[in-house]
C-alpha cells in the first residue's frame, strides 16, 4: 500500500480515528505522518479541558439525578442540563441562573470560588449600589482574612462612600 | 478581504524584553460574550453575521480608529487555507478556529500584538502577544481593547460571577494569561516533569508549544492560570509573573550545573545541533525544532556568538509548514518542505554566523 499523502512511499503508519461513530482510515508513510503529525493530528486534542470537564460532569449529573428532579431547559436558548453535560458549554449568559444550584458547586471545584472579584464593565450591566456593597464586604472580609490591610482600607473608604451616597440620595 | 502576509512577522516574533532568552513570549486572552445572543456553538449563520455586523460598527468609531487601535477585520471563510494555516503557526487564532470556517472571524492590528478572535467558543477572545515576560504590558493592551469594544457592545455580565463565558472553567474574568518557555537545561536534568507537577498543584496548566493536547516539542512550555473566577486580573498576572521568575530561576542553575560539570557533554550537543542545521539538505519540523532548541541553548551559554534569541524564535516559526508553503508562493509536499526549510535554516544560520552560503 501506497501513502496517500505523497503516493511514493509505501504506508507504515495507520491511524483509525473515530470521531462521532465515523471511522475513518488514515494510511501514510513516516516521513508524511511526521508532517501530519504536527498539522493535522495535532490539531484533535485528544484530552482537551472541555472533554475532560464533561466527563466530570456527566459523573455529578448522574449523582444529582438521583437526587433531584430535572431543571427546566433554559428559557432563552432552549439548552438542557443534560446538553450542557455532553458538551461541556453553556448557550447563553442565561443558562448560569438556570442550572445555579447545579453550577455553583461546579465552579467551586473548578476555581475554589463562586463569586467574582475583578474587572466590571464601565458600561451596562452596571451593579446596583445594593449589590455592590453587598459584593464589596465580602471581598473586605476576604482581604482582612488574608491581612491585605492596605487594600482592605481601599475598600473600607469605597463601602463608606457608597453607604453615605445612598443615605444622602 | 484580501490575504495575511507571511513576510511580516508578529510583534511577539521579533521584540525584546525581560528574560527574552527564556521567556519566548507572554499572552493574554479576554473572553467575552454579548448579551443577547446565544454563545457561538448554538448561533445561527444570521446570528454570527449580526455580531460582525456589531463588531464592524465599533471598530468604526473614532476611538477605535486611532492608530494605535486600528485593526482589521478577516472573515476566515475569505482566507485561503494556507492563510489560516500561517495565522495558527504564529499563534494568532486558535487550530479549532482555523477550521471554523462558516462563523469564524479574526480582527488583526497591524503589529499583530492584538488579535480578537470572533465566534470561537466565545463571542469574543481577546488576545495580546508579547515578547518575553511582558504579562503587565498585555493585560493594559488587551484591557484597553476590551474597553473600547465594550463602549459598543453589551456584554453579558453579572456582578456576581463577572463575565459569562461558555465553558464555565473561563467564567469570572475571562482571563487567561500565558508564558512560553524554553526549558532545556530542566529537560535534560530529568526536572520538567517534577516541575510540572508541582506548577500543577498550584493552580497553574502545562501545555506544549502548540496548545492544548499537544507535547513540549523543543524543550517548550506553555504555562497558564487555571482559575478565572474569585481572583483579580491584577493577582492572576501578579502569580504568573512570579511563577515564571521561579521557574526561569531554576532553568538558570540547572545550566549553571551542567555547565560546571558536563561542559564537555553540551558543548558537543550543541555543536553537533549546529553542524547539522548549518550542513543538512532535508530538515523535518520536528527535527528542527528540538535542533533549534540545542542551538538556542549554545547561543545562551554563549557558544555561539552571532545568533540572537529573537532570529532563532523567528527561524521556530518560519519553519513551520503553512509559513514554508507562503513563503515560496506554492503548495509544497512534505519532502518539498523538508528541503526549504533545509535551506532556509541553512541560509539564516550561516548568514548570522558568517559562514560561507555555499558549504
Amino acid at each position: 500500500m501506497l501513502c496517500q499523502e505523497c503516493r511514493k512511499r509505501p504506508a507504515t503508519v495507520h491511524v483509525t480515528r473515530i470521531t462521532n461513530d465515523q471511522r475513518t482510515e488514515v494510511n501514510l508513510c513516516e516521513v508524511c505522518a511526521r508532517e501530519l503529525g504536527e498539522a493535522e493530528l495535532l490539531a484533535e486534542p485528544k484530552f482537551s479541558l472541555q472533554s475532560l470537564l464533561a466527563g466530570l460532569l456527566a459523573s455529578e449529573s448522574a449523582r444529582a439525578d438521583r437526587r433531584a428532579s430535572p431543571l427546566d431547559p433554559c428559557p432563552r436558548c432552549g439548552m438542557t442540563y443534560q446538553d450542557f453535560t455532553q458538551s461541556g458549554r453553556l448557550g447563553c449568559g442565561d443558562c448560569y441562573r438556570q442550572f445555579e444550584t447545579r453550577l455553583d458547586p461546579l465552579l467551586r471545584r473548578v476555581h475554589g470560588a463562586t463569586s467574582h472579584t475583578g474587572k466590571r464593565p464601565a458600561r451596562g450591566a452596571r451593579p446596583s449600589p445594593l449589590e455592590e456593597l453587598a459584593e464589596l464586604r465580602k471581598t473586605l472580609e476576604g482581604c482582612v482574612r488574608r491581612e491585605e490591610f492596605e487594600r482592605a482600607a481601599e475598600i473600607r473608604d469605597r463601602i463608606r462612600e457608597l453607604e453615605h451616597s445612598r443615605e444622602g440620595g | 478581504m484580501g490575504s495575511v502576509s507571511a513576510q511580516r512577522t508578529s510583534k511577539w516574533i521579533e521584540g525584546a524584553g525581560p528574560y527574552s532568552d527564556l521567556v519566548i513570549s507572554c499572552r493574554v486572552r479576554l473572553a467575552r460574550n454579548v448579551r443577547d445572543l446565544p454563545f457561538p456553538h448554538l448561533m445561527s449563520k444570521e446570528q454570527a453575521g449580526e455580531l460582525l455586523g456589531r463588531l464592524k460598527q465599533a471598530l468604526s468609531n473614532r476611538g477605535a480608529r486611532s492608530p494605535d487601535h486600528r485593526m482589521t477585520l478577516y472573515r476566515l471563510r475569505e482566507l485561503s487555507p494556507l492563510d489560516r494555516q500561517v495565522l495558527v503557526e504564529k499563534h494568532l487564532i486558535s487550530p479549532q478556529h482555523a477550521r471554523n470556517v462558516e462563523k469564524g472571524a479574526v480582527l488583526l492590528r497591524g503589529d499583530e500584538a492584538v488579535s480578537v478572535l470572533v465566534n470561537e467558543e466565545d463571542h469574543l477572545r481577546i488576545q495580546c502577544l508579547y515578547p518575553a515576560l511582558q504579562l503587565d504590558e498585555a493585560w493594559r493592551l488587551g484591557g484597553n481593547v476590551d474597553d473600547l469594544l465594550e463602549r459598543h457592545l453589551d456584554y453579558a455580565f453579572r456582578p456576581d460571577r463577572g463575565y459569562l463565558t461558555a465553558c464555565p472553567t473561563n467564567v469570572g474574568t475571562g482571563l487567561r494569561a500565558s508564558v512560553m518557555l524554553h526549558l532545556p537545561a530542566l529537560v535534560i536534568t530529568n526536572q520538567a516533569g517534577r516541575l510540572n507537577s508541582s506548577i500543577v498543584k498550584l493552580g497553574f496548566m502545562v501545555r506544549g508549544i502548540f496548545g492544548e493536547g499537544t507535547e513540549a516539542l523543543g524543550n517548550i512550555f506553555q504555562f497558564s492560570n487555571q482559575i478565572t473566577l474569585g481572583r483579580s486580573e491584577a493577582e492572576i498576572i501578579d502569580n504568573l509573573r512570579t511563577v515564571t521568575e521561579q521557574i526561569v530561576e531554576q532553568e538558570r542553575s540547572a545550566r549553571e550545573t551542567l555547565l560546571k560539570e558536563t561542559r564537555g557533554y553540551l558543548e558537543d550537543k550543541v555543536w553537533r545541533a549546529y553542524g547539522i542545521l548549518t550542513n543538512a539538505r532535508l530538515l523535518s519540523s520536528a527535527e528542527a525544532i528540538q535542533l533549534l532548541s540545542e542551538v538556542r541553548l549554545g547561543r545562551d551559554l554563549g557558544f555561539l556568538p552571532g545568533l540572537t534569541a529573537a532570529g532563532l524564535t523567528e527561524l521556530l516559526v518560519a519553519t513551520r509548514p503553512g509559513f514554508l508553503q507562503k513563503l515560496a508562493d506554492h503548495q509544497l509536499s512534505a519532502t518539498e518542505r523538508d528541503l526549504h526549510r533545509a535551506r532556509l535554516v541553512r541560509e539564516k544560520l550561516r548568514a548570522a554566523s558568517g559562514l560561507p552560503q555555499g558549504g
